[in-house]
């Protein structure tokens, strides 16, 4: 007869796989630019790190006894794999991609229970576990070497640069533009000065400078996070108040004193800070569940960035900033609820009589 | 008290409404004929307690059922016929629980009873309040919206009650039967409304009618302008807007405390069918004995509204809106966000505002995924609870959990599982979660009394050796003094000793009030 199922019965058209899919189409054209700026090798790299994060999460829901084929097709690992890739260095070994992919999903991910279950958001964990590991491999970057140019390495060539280590990095190696000042800094020269060889700030909205993969090109990352925004996928809160926080700490220092810190645009438009607050610091089961809890979440990255960029001893920081936010996350939860109808802030019933706001 | 604009509520959903079918069908009276199964509980509280006998010849109208003790409401007989019999029959609920019902084959007449009460035509002011909720109770009156309260109770209420809210929300998607009556009968319900309103002492009335039926909110307008009494204000089309508790919150910015009533703020609420069915009983002395209903869905042929008699089996309700065009993936008694899945043998109830027989492509299954805290929920909960932190920890048997979360703050509509995009079965576990804790607290109950009593046993006990003791060792005194010589003295002294041990515990007389803790 009938059937004991409680309504509601029907839904929103929404699905977890359907999100995951405009994810990744929203990341397309960054990782494009980034496969086409620093060539084929790129293009190696991020398959070896698909394939890597899809193999551990295989492995991690065989171990947890749940259905492999359902578990992957919910796309959550293949966005942790790809936002893991497009944080790497794009000339980077191809062990690099594969244990960083392992990383993230069986350490990020699996250990912890699957897919909602992770504390920390599964690319960013892998990324600084790569990057306290291998230092060497980990900042190594390249200087643009675009598709089509002759500095381009060819199909066979690339090969050779992933998987056999054939580069030649005297030639090719660049610094990016917060490794340049970092080093300013350290050496207690103005960041001003170490600036203009190695920023120029038309070609950093274009990404068009050494750097990760994907993270360079703020304007298609951008473009990308919008249409996300637009298509609710990810919440609006998160991207504007880093950003926001971000900006308004760099103008108030860099007004200070100019030759010390970074305006506004460096800190917006070098390093991973673009990515991080539209396809990371977005991630849903490792930031906060409330409106006003993420904005704080958000708020906390772009500070947490802005103090290790300026005092740290890393020249980036946006993957220690998600992952000690991360961290914060179940508390913001506890702490910034919503006041529920009919009770007070506190939790109790309001009173009733005309009193009543 | 009533604001001037109304408010938006936090969250809810805009849902697909699938009105369009079915709001263009004027309410089409059905005169079915083959039985009526007539349930004795179509209400909230303890059902009618029969009227009549098997074999009886009603008349329409006539009482099949007189209210029972304290919560109830009396039911009538929606045709003249005969009582086939009075049995078992499953209620429009998933469970398919059987309840009391008349079995009643109408003669097909239409003959109404001969002493029905007389019609009251004057101002709803000249009325004495307690007229007019009497006239309510008799009618077997109910809370036409869904929850099925017994209408008369709430008329009398025992706070003063400022604002008569009337609920043409009607936010559910398919359904448009509240939609219907309030465009056809816009005279009676504002008329209802004034009625309700006198019984109340309310002094304002606003009519609540969601902004995507502008033809219900002109009808009103309009009958509110020539009879008085009513504001009709246009609300926002959203799911659950027609919440109670929301709809209250948008007319008046107040919100109704946690575990209270309306009344308990100076409102009440009643859905427009009732206050429709109100100004029936009172200006024509008819009983609620039909209903409008909305059959729709993608499986049904034809989509339509009736004025159907309760007691009509959902599957002629279906049969008369064409029949099925394809076996639906489910059959729901009201809307799809709340309405329960229901046996096609159930019919037709005083609280049923739609047979919604949806399709497979309609309902969306989807497989079931983890949690992935996107907060979704969170943003469309209207109550601002954590829904997916109730549900983990119901999921995880942390019922204690979810209950300090809010689980008894939670309305049960669903919006949450709407949103879901891992298509969790949020509101099952939260009904899971009640359950267990309602079963636990039943538990808790038992072994507290099944305590009490072994406690009180052994203390019955106790008393019990201690007043024998006492009464050998009296005994023992006795013989002690019958017997002399001076080689017994010593025997007397050890005595002495559990002799006053016994005095010490329980003098004799502190055995009856023992009894008296017991009892």
């Amino acid at each position: 007869m009938s059937e004991l199922v409680a309504g509601p019965h029907t839904r929103a058209p929404v699905s977890l796989p359907a999100l995951m899919r405009q994810v990744l189409l929203a990341a397309v054209p960054a990782t494009a630019f980034g496969v086409w700026l620093y060539g084929w090798p790129a293009l190696y790299l991020l398959v070896i790190t698909l394939a890597s994060a899809l193999a551990g999460e295989a492995v991690s829901l065989r171990a947890a006894g749940r259905p492999v084929r359902s578990g992957l097709g919910d796309g959550s690992a293949l966005v942790a794999g790809w936002i893991l890739a497009m944080s790497l260095p794009p000339w980077a070994p191809w062990w690099i991609g594969a244990i960083g992919g392992l990383l993230a999903t069986v350490l990020g991910k699996g250990v912890f229970g699957g897919t909602g279950q992770n504390p920390f958001n599964p690319a960013m964990a892998a990324r600084v576990a790569l990057l306290v590991a291998f230092p060497a491999a980990m900042t190594r970057w390249v200087a643009p070497a675009p598709l089509g140019t002759e500095q381009a390495p060819g199909l066979l060539a690339s090969l050779r640069i992933t998987f056999l280590g054939g580069a030649d990095w005297d030639a090719v190696t660049s610094a990016t533009t917060l490794d340049a000042t970092r080093t300013a800094i350290t050496q207690g020269q103005s960041i001003q000065a170490a600036l203009p060889e190695a920023y120029d700030p038309a070609l950093a909205v274009l990404g068009y400078a050494a750097g990760s993969l994907a993270e360079g090109s703020a304007l298609l990352l951008a473009a990308g996070g919008v249409y996300l925004i637009h298509r609710r996928v990810i919440p609006w809160e998160t991207p504007l108040v880093l950003l926001a926080t971000l900006a308004v700490l760099a103008t108030g220092f860099h007004a200070l004193d100019p030759q010390r810190y970074h305006d506004a645009g460096v800190h917006l438009l070098a390093g991973s800070t673009v990515l991080a607050a539209f396809f990371i610091a977005t991630d849903p089961t490792t930031s906060p569940a409330t409106a006003a809890g993420r904005a704080v979440f958000a708020a906390g990255c772009a500070a947490t960035i802005w103090i290790v960029r300026t005092y740290g001893g890393y020249p980036e920081a946006t993957a220690f900033a998600v992952l000690l936010m991360n961290a914060c996350t179940p508390l913001i939860d506890r702490w910034i609820r919503p006041r529920v109808y009919g009770r007070t802030r506190r939790g109790t019933p309001l009173p009733t009589g005309e009193e009543n706001p | 008290m009533l604001l001037s604009k109304p408010r938006l509520i936090r969250g809810g959903v805009r849902t697909e409404t699938h009105k369009q079918p079915t709001a263009a069908c004027p309410l089409e009276p059905l005169h079915p004929p083959g039985p009526l199964y007539v349930s004795l509980s179509q209400h909230i509280g303890a059902p009618a307690l029969p009227a009549v006998r098997p074999g009886d010849t009603v008349a329409k109208g006539q009482r099949l059922g007189t209210p029972e003790q304290g919560l109830s409401a009396a039911v009538h007989a929606p045709t003249s016929g005969r009582v086939a019999a009075i049995t078992r029959h499953p209620a429009p609920h998933p469970s398919g629980l059987a309840v009391t019902t008349v079995v009643l084959e109408p003669d097909g007449e239409e003959r109404w009873a001969d002493e029905r009460p007389e019609p009251l035509t004057e101002e709803a002011e000249r009325l004495e309040p307690a007229t007019i909720s009497h006239r309510a109770a008799e009618a077997g009156i109910v809370g036409m919206g869904g929850a099925a309260f017994p209408a008369a109770v709430k008329l009398n209420s025992p706070r003063p009650v400022d604002t008569l809210i009337l609920n043409g929300g009607e936010c559910e998607p398919y359904l448009t039967c509240d939609d219907r009556l309030m465009r056809e009968r816009a005279a009676g319900i504002v008329d209802g409304g004034r009625l309700m309103a006198r019984a109340l002492g309310a002094r304002r009335t606003a009519i609540g009618v969601e902004d995507n039926k502008p033809e219900a909110i002109h009808a009103l307008r309009q009958a509110a302008a020539s009879l008085g009494g009513a504001e009709v204000v246009p609300v926002p089309s959203l799911w659950p807007q027609g919440s109670e508790k929301h709809l209250i919150y948008t007319l008046t910015g107040r919100e109704v405390p946690a575990g209270a009533l309306a009344a308990d703020i100076g409102v009440v609420a009643h859905n427009v069918g009732t206050a429709y069915a109100v100004h029936r009983a009172v200006r024509q002395g008819r009983p609620l004995i039909s209903r409008p209903v909305t059959i729709g869905g993608g499986a049904v042929a034809t989509p339509t509204n009736l004025e159907a008699p309760l007691g009509t089996p959902f599957r002629t309700l279906l049969h008369q809106a064409g029949g099925l065009r394809e076996t639906p993936a489910r059959v729901l008694a009201g809307g799809p966000m709340m309405g329960p899945i229901v046996p096609l043998e159930a019919a037709l109830a005083k609280g049923t505002n739609g047979v919604i027989a949806l399709t497979r492509s309609e309902i969306r299954e989807a497989e079931g995924r983890p949690c992935i805290r996107c907060g979704r929920c969170v943003d469309a909960c209207p109550m601002g609870l954590m829904p997916f932190e109730i549900a983990n920890r119901a999921a995880a048997g942390d019922i204690d959990g979810a209950a300090a979360s809010g689980l008894m703050d939670c309305l049960t509509c669903g919006s949450c599982a709407y949103v879901c995009p891992s298509a969790r079965p949020l509101v099952q576990l939260f009904h899971y979660a009640r359950g267990q804790r309602a079963e636990r607290a039943a538990a808790k109950e038992r072994t507290e009394l099944q305590r009490r009593m072994a406690e009180q046993r052994a203390e019955r006990q106790r008393r019990e050796q201690e007043r024998k003791k006492a009464a050998a060792a009296a005994r023992r005194r006795q013989r002690a003094a019958h017997a002399q010589g001076g080689a017994e003295q010593a025997q007397g002294g050890a005595e002495a000793e559990p002799q006053d041990t016994g005095a010490e515990g329980s003098p004799p007389d502190a055995a009856p009030s023992g009894e008296e803790t017991v009892s």
